[in-house]
């Protein structure tokens, strides 16, 4: 039963020789093994890759040198990370034969620490989607009710978490990926500020809005994660020359006299009244431990979605230009007459229609004509919904609202309806506009037909103020005990 | 509103093939997405600089020094293609 311990637990265990890594990965490859079929979580797991980093992990730990509190636990990560080796399809028919032959930072970073990777996690087709449907291997099955989605885009790496089947995981958020799944699933997920974790070896899918981040059982957890991860990185001019500060020591802190601000915008038609009673529950536990609420304005929250749906497919559909089947990816099977419609043919076969629509779209609004009504339309009203927020940290140190406007949907509901898939990261969608960090806290139950359906809470603050908002998370969980709560299995 | 035959513009630009029923169904779910767009229209944003970043940084310069990737077999290994002497072999560009 190793694998119910939280990632702080695991580490403890390593260090007071209460088990070796290699009883621990044997432990959650059992686990994986148990309950992956039915929940559709990893789409490749490496036992032989897994146990030979478990035992030199436990050199490591044996030797005492260079140990951390990664050293020698095992995870899975989303299958959009580049790993020298081991497969890595981004959940497309045109990686799906694809080994990366180097590693991402962020996985250079892992091994560095001493992490033991088990396995890849399922999402949406390049991190596009909302549910991890679009997905050539299937839908992941959400642990609480699993004819329900578990969200996404990274829906398997929040469900491994939830399900005891990976100890952290690391996701990607580009509108939402990481923290509506988190929601989902009833795990914490992290978006960081834009360009606080580089993000070179992870396939890009809209660049100036691609973020990586942590899923953990627990806010400490995710603040261990990051520490590992988070910095400026050679490789990604995006990464500012920010200072990582020690996000261990923002935990275990008061919110006295911390200021919460509510937008209005957040609470209108179209939110479940059961998650707003949820969260209104939640923001009077912060008034009990000293914070004060109040109501502000993010007037253009509701043109957030639709900057989002021009901006993201422009941007998406210039990165995935490079998929043309020749220097990797699947070639195509049909018979082709010459080069061009070898392209053609190639991206034909291996795009699935979600990417194919949004590649449309980018084309569309990126085309001669349309540019400057469009593109350029949409980036300017991106800036006003960042001056939403910039105008609101003067007055409030952190912000909060619902993560998703319901709880988990069932499998099919939205998956041939694209507009409502998107309009599924009504909330989460503006703190990517803006670039600013946001979590995913659990913070309640909806009980439908004897399920229960985790809610999540988001809690948003200013760029770089990752070490606020583990803060404020961590005040809540300790007050709370919904991170204890297990789905059946 | 996106018509089939722009749809299959569209495409055509992207040298994305499609399925021939897959036209009418794109150009339906395309015009829902383009007509819920439309609503930016709605915002005035006269005076307002686009964003193109948001945390600041710009022309981001970094030592001119040349890095080897080490792995080069493993890179050739990434195409389904035949490769002949360090290089990928693909259809005609140019027909005779």
């Amino acid at each position: 039963m190793l694998h119910t311990l939280t990632l702080a637990e695991a580490t403890e265990g390593l260090k007071n020789k209460k088990f070796s890594s290699v009883e621990l990965t044997k432990d959650l490859l059992e686990r994986i093994k148990k309950v992956n079929d039915g929940l559709n979580v990893y789409v490749t797991v490496d036992d032989e890759g897994a146990l030979k980093m478990a035992a030199e992990a436990d050199e490591r730990l044996a030797s005492g040198k260079n140990v951390t509190p990664l050293t020698g636990v095992p995870v899975g990560i989303k299958d959009i990370f580049n790993t020298q080796g081991v497969r890595t399809t981004c959940a497309s028919p045109f990686l799906k034969n694809f080994v990366p032959p180097y590693d991402a930072t962020v996985v250079t970073k892992l091994k560095e620490a001493g992490f033991v990777l088990a396995g890849k996690q399922n999402m949406d087709e390049f991190a596009s989607g909302g549910s991890t449907e679009h997905s050539c291997f299937g839908p992941t099955k959400n642990p609480w009710d699993p004819t329900r989605v578990a969200g996404g885009s990274s829906g398997g790496s929040a469900a491994a978490v939830a399900a005891d089947m990976s100890f952290y995981a690391l996701g990607t958020d580009t509108g939402g990926s990481i923290r509506q799944p988190a929601s989902l699933c009833g795990v914490v997920g992290l978006k960081v500020t834009y360009g606080r974790v580089s993000r070179s070896g992870v396939t890009a899918m809209a660049s100036s809005w691609d973020s990586i981040g942590p899923f953990g059982k627990t806010v400490q957890d995710v603040a261990t994660v990051l520490q590992y991860i988070a910095g400026k990185d050679v490789r990604d001019a995006t990464t500012p020359a920010v200072e990582v500060p020690d996000y261990s020591k923002a935990l275990g802190q008061s919110v006295k006299g911390l200021k919460i601000g509510v937008p209005k915008e957040y609470f209108g038609a179209g939110l479940d009244p059961e998650v707003e009673n949820i969260i209104r529950t939640a923001l009077k536990e912060y008034e009990k431990m000293g914070a004060t609420v109040s109501e502000i304005s993010l007037p253009y929250t509701s043109y957030a979605v639709a900057v989002y749906y021009i901006a993201m497919p422009a941007e998406l559909s210039a990165n995935l230009a490079r998929f043309d089947g020749i220097r990797f990816g699947a070639k195509p099977k049909a018979p082709v007459k010459d080069m061009i419609d070898y392209y053609y043919q190639a991206r034909n076969e291996g795009f699935g229609d979600e990417i194919k629509r949004r590649i449309m779209i980018g084309t569309y609004v990126l085309s001669a004509g349309y540019y400057d009504a469009y593109y350029v339309r949409a980036q300017k009203v991106r800036t006003l919904i960042r001056k939403d927020f910039d105008d609101a940290f003067k007055n409030v140190d952190v912000i909060m609202t619902p993560v998703s406007p319901f709880p988990a949907f069932t499998i099919g509901e939205k998956k041939d309806d694209p507009l409502a898939m998107y309009l599924a990261d009504v909330f989460t969608i503006p703190v990517n506009c803006a670039g600013v960090p946001a979590i995913s806290l659990p913070c309640g139950f909806i009980n439908k037909a004897d399920k229960k359906l985790p809610v999540g809470l988001q809690i948003i603050g200013p760029q770089f103020s990752e070490d606020k908002i583990l803060k404020v998370a961590a005040a809540y969980e300790q007050a709370t005990d919904w991170h204890t709560m297990k789905p059946a299995l | 509103m996106i018509t089939p035959e722009q749809v299959k513009h569209i495409a055509k630009l992207a040298r994305l093939g499609l399925q021939d029923n897959d036209v009418d169904k794109f150009a339906k779910q395309l015009s829902s997405i383009m007509e819920y767009v439309e609503k930016l229209n709605e915002v005035d944003v006269k005076n307002v600089e686009p964003t193109s970043q948001v945390t600041g940084l710009e022309n981001v310069m970094r030592e001119d020094v040349v890095s080897r990737f080490s792995n080069r077999e493993d890179l050739l290994k990434c195409t389904e293609l035949p490769v002949q002497n360090d290089q990928i072999q693909v259809k005609s560009v140019i027909s005779m």
